[in-house]
Formats: C-alpha cells, sequence, structure tokens
C-alpha cells in the first residue's frame, strides 16, 4: 500500500489516529501531533500500531486515571527502558508467528517507542542502543523538547547553550548550560544498521513519508522530532509551528535522513537565517540575551550549526549510493 | 533583638540548605519528582559556596558521581524519589564495601515502579534497611518537620563522616512539598564533624583506610582528602589495604566488621523523641509525617484521660532497639500507624513481649493518615480489638 497523502490530510480530522483529543498535555504542545503524525501514517498504511512509551510528558498526560487519550495496545514501564521494552514486545510477537499462534497472521503490526529527550539522550540511552543493535524491527521516535518538562525544566543532554533551566539557571553570575546539544541523530546513525531521520511537524509531508520509510525498513528506525514545549521555552501557544520553521530555516534543527549510512537531506535550505533569530524568538533564551557574553555564546552556537551544515552537504555527496551495511 | 534568622522553607529546601551548613559541597543528580526541588536549590545555592552541582544522566550515575567525589575528599550528596533509589541501590553497596561517606536523600512517593509520583508513601523504610544485596549495615534517619529535615540532615553527614557509610535520608513527599517557618540554629548549635585535610599531614602516606585495628570502632577522619594520601579502592572483598582478597577469613572478617561498626554503636547512632511515655500503658510508634498525626491523636487521648504515649524513632535503621524495648517492656499495648502494609510494624513485632496487644493502622493509597484514624485504632485496642 502506498501512502496517500489525501488520504492522510483527510485522516487528520480522524478522531481516531491512535492518539485522541482529551488528553491533558498543555495547549500548543507539539508532542501530540509527532504521536498522532506517526500513528495516522502507520494506520493508512495498513498497520496496526503497537505504542511503547517511556516515563515524560506525553506519557503522565495522556493517561491519567482514569482515562487514556490511547486507542491501540500501550504499555508504560520506566523511565529508562522503553526500547528494551518494546524489544521485549516485538520478539513475543515474532515468536508467536514462527509458531503459528498469532490470531490473526494476516495483521501488521508496527512497534513504536516513544520518549522524550530525557528519557532518550540520557537515562534511556542504553537501552536505545541496545535494541536498535539487536536490530528489532521497531520504530523510535523522541519528541525532543531539549529539557525535562515534565518534572519542571530540568537540563536534559538535549538542552542548548544559554538555555533557562532550573538546573543550570541563567543568571548574571553563571551562564547556564555551556555545553553543546549531543547530536543523538549522530549516535544513532553510527549504529549502522539502521533508518535514522529527523522530522519536524511543521513539515508535515516530510514527516509522513519519512515515517512510511522506516515502516518499510527492514530494521530498526530512529525518528528524532522537534518538539517545541510552549510552556518552558517561553512561547506563545500558536508558536510551536512558527519556532519549529524557524529552527530548520536556521539550521537549528536540519531535516535530514540516514539510511544504513547514507545521508540526505530532506529539506535543501538555499541560505540559513543566523541562529539569533531563533534565540531571539523564545523567552527561554532572555536571560541570555542580558549576559555580555551573549554575542560569543551565540556565534559558538553559529559556528557549530554552520559546520553541521557543510558537513551534511559533504556526507550526503559523499556516501551517495554507497551504503555502509 | 539577636541575629537569629527565621526560615520559611519547603522540607526539599531545607535539606538542600542543611547539606551545603554541614559542609557538602558536591551533588550529583537526576530530576525525580517529588524531590526536584533538592536539585533545583542545590543547582542555585551550592556554586555560591564553592561547590559543584552536576546533573547526571541518570541515577546510577549520580550515585557514582558522590561516592567518586567523596572519595576525592568532598562531602557529597544526592536526592531522589523510589524508581531512582531502585537505580541507586547498587551504587549504595558500593559506598558500604568500600566504606565511603555520602548521604543519599529519597523523598518517598508510593511504589512499586512509576507509582503515585505525587503522593505520599512510607513504602521504601525496607527497601532502605535491604535494598542492595548482601549482608551490611545501614544508617537512615527520617525527619517528621521541615525544622528536623535542615538539622538531621546536618547529622547524618557527620553519621557519615563518623561511621564512614552511606546514610540514607529519607522523607515524605508531603513534608518534601511542605512549608514550615522555623528558627535556623546559630553555628554554635550545629556540631559538623571535618575532614583531615591534606594541609594537616606532614608528607605523602600510604594510608591503609581499612585497618583491622579499627575494628568496630568508628573511625572518625579516617578519609582523608585526597592528595597526599592514596589508597585502593575496590567493591571487591578486601583487606586493609584495600586490595582485593578473596580468602575465608578477610572476606568474613571484612563483612563483620561492616555489620559491627553499626550494630556495635547503635545507642550513639540512634535518635528518638517521646511525647507522654513515662505513664503509658498504650504505645503509639509512629514516624515521618505519620507521627505528627500520632502526636495530635495522642493529645486527644489524653484529653479523654487515656494514657497514651508517642515513640518516635529517628534513625529508622538502626531501630533504637534497646530504648524502645525499654518502653514496650512498659505498656500494655502498641498502636502502629504506617502508610505501607507493616513494613516497620513487622520489625517491632520482634521486640514484643508476647502478651502485648498490637494494632496496625496501614495506609498505601496515597493519603496520610489522620488523628482520628489513629484514635480509633488506639480505642480498639483498649477495647480488646487487635491484630497480634
Amino acid at each position: 500500500m502506498a501512502l496517500n497523502i489525501m488520504q492522510l490530510a483527510t485522516n487528520f480530522a480522524d478522531k481516531n489516529p491512535g492518539i485522541t483529543p482529551g488528553h491533558r498535555l498543555c495547549p500548543g504542545c507539539a508532542a501530540p501531533n509527532v504521536a498522532k503524525f506517526a500513528l495516522m501514517t502507520a494506520q493508512s498504511l495498513g498497520y496496526t500500531p503497537i505504542v511503547g512509551l517511556a516515563t515524560g510528558c506525553l506519557e503522565v498526560s495522556t493517561t491519567i486515571f482514569p482515562f487514556t487519550a490511547w486507542n491501540v495496545p500501550y504499555i508504560h514501564n520506566a523511565f529508562e527502558n522503553v526500547a528494551a521494552t518494546v524489544s521485549g514486545v516485538e520478539t513475543a510477537y515474532r515468536a508467536l508467528a514462527k509458531k503459528g499462534r498469532l490470531v490473526d497472521p494476516e495483521k501488521k503490526y508496527a512497534f513504536f517507542a516513544f520518549g522524550g529527550d530525557g528519557g532518550t539522550y540520557d537515562i534511556g540511552l542504553q537501552s536505545l542502543s541496545g535494541a536498535v543493535e539487536r536490530g528489532h524491527k521497531f520504530i523510535y521516535i523522541v519528541y525532543d523538547n531539549e529539557g525535562y518538562m515534565n518534572t519542571g525544566n530540568q537540563r536534559s543532554g538535549a538542552t542548548p547553550p544559554g538555555s533557562q533551566t532550573t538546573t543550570q539557571p541563567v543568571g548574571k553570575k553563571l551562564p547556564g548550560k555551556v555545553q553543546l546539544k549531543k547530536n543523538i541523530v549522530e549516535i544513532m546513525a553510527g549504529h549502522e544498521n539502521v533508518y535514522v531521520a529527523t522530522v519536524s511537524t511543521s513539515e508535515p509531508m516530510d514527516f509522513f513519508k519519512k515515517i512510511e520509510k522506516a515502516l518499510q525498513f527492514d530494521g530498526p528506525s530512529f525518528i528524532a522530532a522537534f518538539s517545541p514545549c510552549v510552556r518552558f521555552w517561553r512561547i506563545s501557544e500558536d508558536k510551536a509551528v512558527d519556532i519549529s520553521k524557524l529552527a530548520i530555516e536556521t539550521g537549528y534543527w536540519p531535516l535530514y535522513e540516514v539510511e544504513r549510512g547514507v545521508y540526505r537531506i530532506t529539506k535543501k535550505v538555499k541560505e540559513l537565517k543566523p541562529v539569533k533569530e531563533f534565540i531571539k524568538a523564545q523567552g527561554r533564551f532572555r536571560n541570555l540575551l542580558k549576559r555580555p557574553d551573549a554575542e560569543e555564546i551565540i556565534n559558538e552556537v553559529q559556528e557549530y550549526i554552520t559546520r553541521r551544515w557543510e558537513r551534511l552537504q559533504i556526507l550526503e555527496e559523499a556516501t551517495k549510493d554507497k551504503p555502509i551495511r | 533583638m539577636d541575629n537569629k534568622k527565621i526560615v520559611f522553607w519547603q522540607g526539599n529546601e531545607a535539606a538542600a540548605y542543611g547539606a551545603i551548613k554541614a559542609g557538602c559541597r558536591f551533588y550529583a543528580g537526576y530530576p525525580i519528582t517529588p524531590s526536584s526541588e533538592i536539585a533545583e536549590t542545590m543547582a542555585r545555592e551550592l556554586p555560591k559556596h564553592g561547590g559543584v552541582f552536576i546533573q547526571m544522566e541518570d541515577e546510577i550515575a549520580s550515585a557514582a558521581a558522590i561516592i567518586g567525589a567523596s572519595l576525592a575528599g568532598v562531602k557529597s550528596m544526592t536526592a531522589t524519589s523510589g524508581p531512582g533509589f531502585s537505580l541507586m541501590q547498587e551504587a549504595l553497596g558500593y559506598a558500604i564495601m568500600t566504606e565511603t561517606p555520602c548521604v543519599f536523600v529519597n523523598v518517598m512517593r508510593g511504589g512499586p515502579s512509576t507509582g503515585l509520583p505525587t503522593k505520599p508513601s512510607q513504602g521504601d523504610i525496607m527497601q532502605a534497611r535491604w535494598g542492595t544485596h548482601g549482608d551490611h549495615a545501614i544508617i537512615a534517619l527520617y525527619p517528621s518537620t521541615v525544622e528536623e529535615v535542615y538539622k538531621y540532615i546536618i547529622h547524618a553527614f557527620n553519621l557519615s563522616e563518623i561511621y564512614r557509610t552511606p546514610v540514607i535520608f529519607l522523607m515524605d513527599e508531603t513534608l518534601g512539598h511542605m512549608r514550615e517557618t522555623f528558627e535556623l540554629p546559630s553555628d554554635k548549635e550545629i556540631e559538623i564533624i571535618k575532614r583531615i585535610s591534606e594541609k594537616d599531614l606532614e608528607e605523602e602516606e600510604i594510608f591503609v583506610p581499612y585497618a583491622e585495628s579499627e575494628y568496630a570502632e568508628p573511625t572518625p577522619n579516617a578519609l582523608i582528602e585526597m592528595g597526599k594520601t592514596r589508597f585502593h579502592v575496590s567493591g571487591l572483598v578486601h583487606d586493609e589495604s584495600g586490595f582485593p582478597n578473596a580468602t575465608y577469613e578477610t572476606a568474613e572478617k571484612l563483612i563483620k566488621r561492616l555489620t559491627n561498626k553499626v550494630k556495635l554503636h547503635i545507642d550513639e547512632i540512634t535518635l528518638y523523641d517521646e511525647y507522654l511515655t513515662e505513664d503509658a500503658e498504650v504505645l503509639v510508634i509512629a514516624y515521618g509525617v505519620v507521627a505528627r498525626s500520632a502526636k495530635e491523636a495522642v493529645k486527644i487521648a489524653r484529653q479523654d484521660r487515656m494514657r497514651v504515649g508517642l515513640f518516635k524513632p529517628i534513625t529508622i535503621w538502626p531501630i533504637p532497639v534497646h530504648e524502645l524495648k525499654k518502653r514496650l517492656s512498659k505498656v500494655e499495648a502498641v498502636v502502629i500507624p504506617e502508610m505501607n502494609l507493616g513494613q516497620y510494624g513487622r520489625e517491632i513485632l520482634k521486640l514484643i513481649k508476647p502478651s502485648t496487644k498490637v494494632k496496625f493502622i496501614n495506609k498505601v493509597g496515597g493519603e496520610l493518615i489522620t488523628p482520628e484514624e489513629i484514635l480509633d485504632g488506639i480505642n480498639e485496642v483498649l477495647t480488646e480489638g487487635f491484630d497480634f
């Protein structure tokens, strides 16, 4: 079955995309759309999604007793082990299929694991790496809101420099987090047996196609979804998509994919806008901008982004038609 | 007016400020409800005192980091809640085995697993005692007011230094998030155990950190700031030099010493409070926030001329066994309210003479135990209904 964009567009209004309205994520949060985009793509391609969640905003806000926003099979284990949990589920499915014990052998299942950046970049990395290395056929999606937003905005490995967090506050004396954001995409691409892609809800077509590719990929997939947190990025509730767009236009969140080592930039940006535009648009960088060394820090981020963008283009050129495995 | 300072702190803030007062200059942690405010306060305040705050990638790393920091000469602490405390158990055992002073705060929430993240529970009492594997002794403190949090976390650091062992500091979710006013004690009122500074040492010496002569005797100041000293640290069974040695004699001697250094000093280690126990016929044993309800219940019962008293262990591990036994021998009935299914109560049963009536009051749904519920228990036990 091929991906029918028209059908997806009509399905969007459908009340049954796997995650339903009525959950209690903040208004304007990008995370539920990340889940929705992924699950509706799977369902429109004839897959039955099975969902695992790491502890985080998406998990707590969609499953407040006695309600659930998930109308697909759902499992939440702990913070650090969603990839391992889904490994088990996927393996059980294969074992049952092998023994001919599936109720409906014709049914196609898609195994999804969702985690925030805390559950992916930090505490869940070991479990994720293990699952990908073993080659389970599942799709791991990180909704990256660049911090521990569920517990009230502590820094994570995904937090960018100068962003206000409670555990690395930006003030007159301290510059806040100084480390650059961990490049999770490259870490996962380094597993080589994997399909890795970045997505953004501001580019739905690109998003759908990458999920389609992940579903059809013979092996594990890792999707990094840019997921603005309106609450702690200090942006207004209608700005998640605009900020996502700006992230792509500035090269802060380049849209690309790596399939068994082959790089492909899926959204070419002719000329990157300065990252300062992205930074200035969000309240979480307000204190950074007040510091005398603000320019210095922003320049460091800008230089990194420019170099990464150049490097991506070189990699695209160099790896064309040359899968590593 | 003297220069006493009145503060209005949350329990979690008091834990952080108390730790800093005790000399803690290194904090490694990971966000988890309901303990995150400890990390947030430490992140803000530690740098002002020349300390270091690191947010780690998980609780396993947090626990390992504070052990490393302590061995490098800095008093250290981490704070977490049940799920994180479960992940820390391996490192906790390592700290016991390597006799590394450090403080583990567990602001308890409902469990097992993710459980009830925002609700109180006393479900980790036995986890604090036996969470890590192998025979070991443990010291665990459990305050019941914000003032006590401040006071006893300083004490936790001191015990940790004196007995060279990790100390567990248990708190209720309610206490972590509750704000109370209290007067900060002056510096004169606070005792702080300091480590020997390397400056105090004449020359480089090979330090024997696990010397046999120190058998079961507390060795305060034995852990010297790293610099002029060096020693071998291993979680394997080791001899007095710290090097692995798996002979039967060494292993047995080590494990017994690790246990005895707490067991043989119970009276020096244990703290407790009591209220109207002198003439009591009924003894209520309660700890943490439940002790607050219990005290109120005792007050009400006394108005009705019932001879009821309260015993509140502050060091819940080890149990203040000698003092408690004295009180228990004089009463006819015991009431033990806990926000778990009787974890501490079952330990108390071992100390009670067979003729004593016992009433357990247990709640695990994430709600506090009220004075009325305890009062009902007292009434029940006085009118013949009892559990054991």
